[in-house]
């Protein structure tokens, strides 16, 4: 974990490391699935999110909090026989 | 005439043509093309969202109210992951009917039979619609039924290959041993190919490159469309014998006489 320098009058933003996609990705920790989401302009909508190989029910986005060293996919329906 | 809708999952489709949306030159044409096509059911992959988000989706193309959507699990090579792609299917909201493929080989993209049974097996006691990619093997077809696939999909030639349906007899074989619809995936070139498949008694196709790869996509998709149809109903219409020597058309009496 790496504080991230501290603005004067709010408090230090700690980012921890998630890979996304197999992209490397810092996240401010205890970010949720949602934040994750709303962070990258990813859509709901015909959109599944697994982490760490266990698919999580769209109503737990707002609960499941990602934490360094998670690995999360996240997919949708692409042109495909 | 007449004919009884193909179900599946307990849904019933009057297409009786599956058709893919990959490797279109663009969404418009896959749009035009699956219209023409006639298809209800269309074939979408499950891939990994491109980072950041906020690109066009497949889906602003395809309105999944129209259409009913068939995630594949291409590019899977084992019965897990081909799994855990159906439920990621199915948490994305694209419903339950999968078509399984567990692939055994990069280079052919034939099925891998163990693997499949297996997927097969657990998806169907988890209630999905399983549609199964296989070979065109009548044993194998078999233990897809009985593992409780919905319907089951021999390939006539290797995938994207345009090659044709090369076992018929196989196909025919498969036709007379399971119950469950039986649906070509794979091989079909062009709109004969297509008509052979229904002829023989099948119960649909599923194509994707034969459309999108055709010079115009639009008019080879009303091809395919015609084709099954053509075949179908020549299928429900039983063909004639065949016979090494001609049979006169017309009648051998009452032809004038010539001679002099």
């Amino acid at each position: 974990m790496t504080a991230a320098p501290l603005i004067e009058g709010e408090r230090p933003f700690v980012f921890v490391k998630i890979t996304v996609n197999g992209q490397p990705t810092e996240i401010e920790a205890g970010i949720t699935i949602d934040g994750l989401l709303d962070t990258l302009n990813i859509k709901r909508q015909y959109t599944a999110v697994a982490v760490n190989r266990e698919i999580t029910p769209k109503s737990e986005y707002g609960s499941v909090k990602l934490s360094e060293g998670d690995k999360v996919e996240i997919v949708r329906p692409m042109g495909g026989g | 005439m007449y004919d009884s809708n193909l179900v599946l999952g307990g849904k019933e489709f009057s297409s009786r043509l599956i058709v893919g949306t990959g490797k279109y030159s663009s969404n418009e044409v896959m749009r035009t093309a699956i219209e023409e096509s006639g298809a209800e059911i269309v074939t979408v992959a499950i891939r990994r969202v491109a980072l950041p988000g906020s690109g066009e989706s497949i889906l602003d193309f395809i309105d999944p109210k129209r259409y009913t959507l068939l995630p594949n699990t291409a590019g899977c090579y084992t019965a897990d992951e081909a799994v855990r792609t159906c439920y990621l299917a199915r948490e994305a909201g694209l419903g339950e009917m999968v078509k399984l493929e567990v692939i055994g080989d990069q280079r052919t993209l034939f099925p891998d039979a163990q693997g499949l049974l297996e997927a097969t097996k657990t998806l169907a006691r988890e209630g999905f619609t399983v549609m199964p990619y296989t070979n065109d093997d009548p044993v194998m077809a078999k233990k897809l039924e009985d593992a409780g696939a919905a319907c089951v999909m021999p390939l006539g030639a290797p995938i994207g290959s345009g090659l044709g349906i090369r076992n018929p007899y196989n196909i025919k074989i498969i036709l007379e041993t399971v119950t469950v619809p039986v649906i070509v995936d794979a091989g079909v070139g062009t709109a004969s190919d297509a008509a052979i498949a229904m002829e023989l008694g099948c119960d649909g196709v599923l194509m994707n490159t034969a459309i999108a790869a055709a010079t115009d996509p639009i008019s080879m998709a009303k091809a395919m469309k015609l084709a099954v149809q053509a075949g179908r109903l020549a299928s429900k219409a039983g063909r004639m014998g065949k016979k090494l020597y001609a049979t006169a058309s017309s009648p051998l009496e009452g032809v004038p006489d010539w001679t002099s």
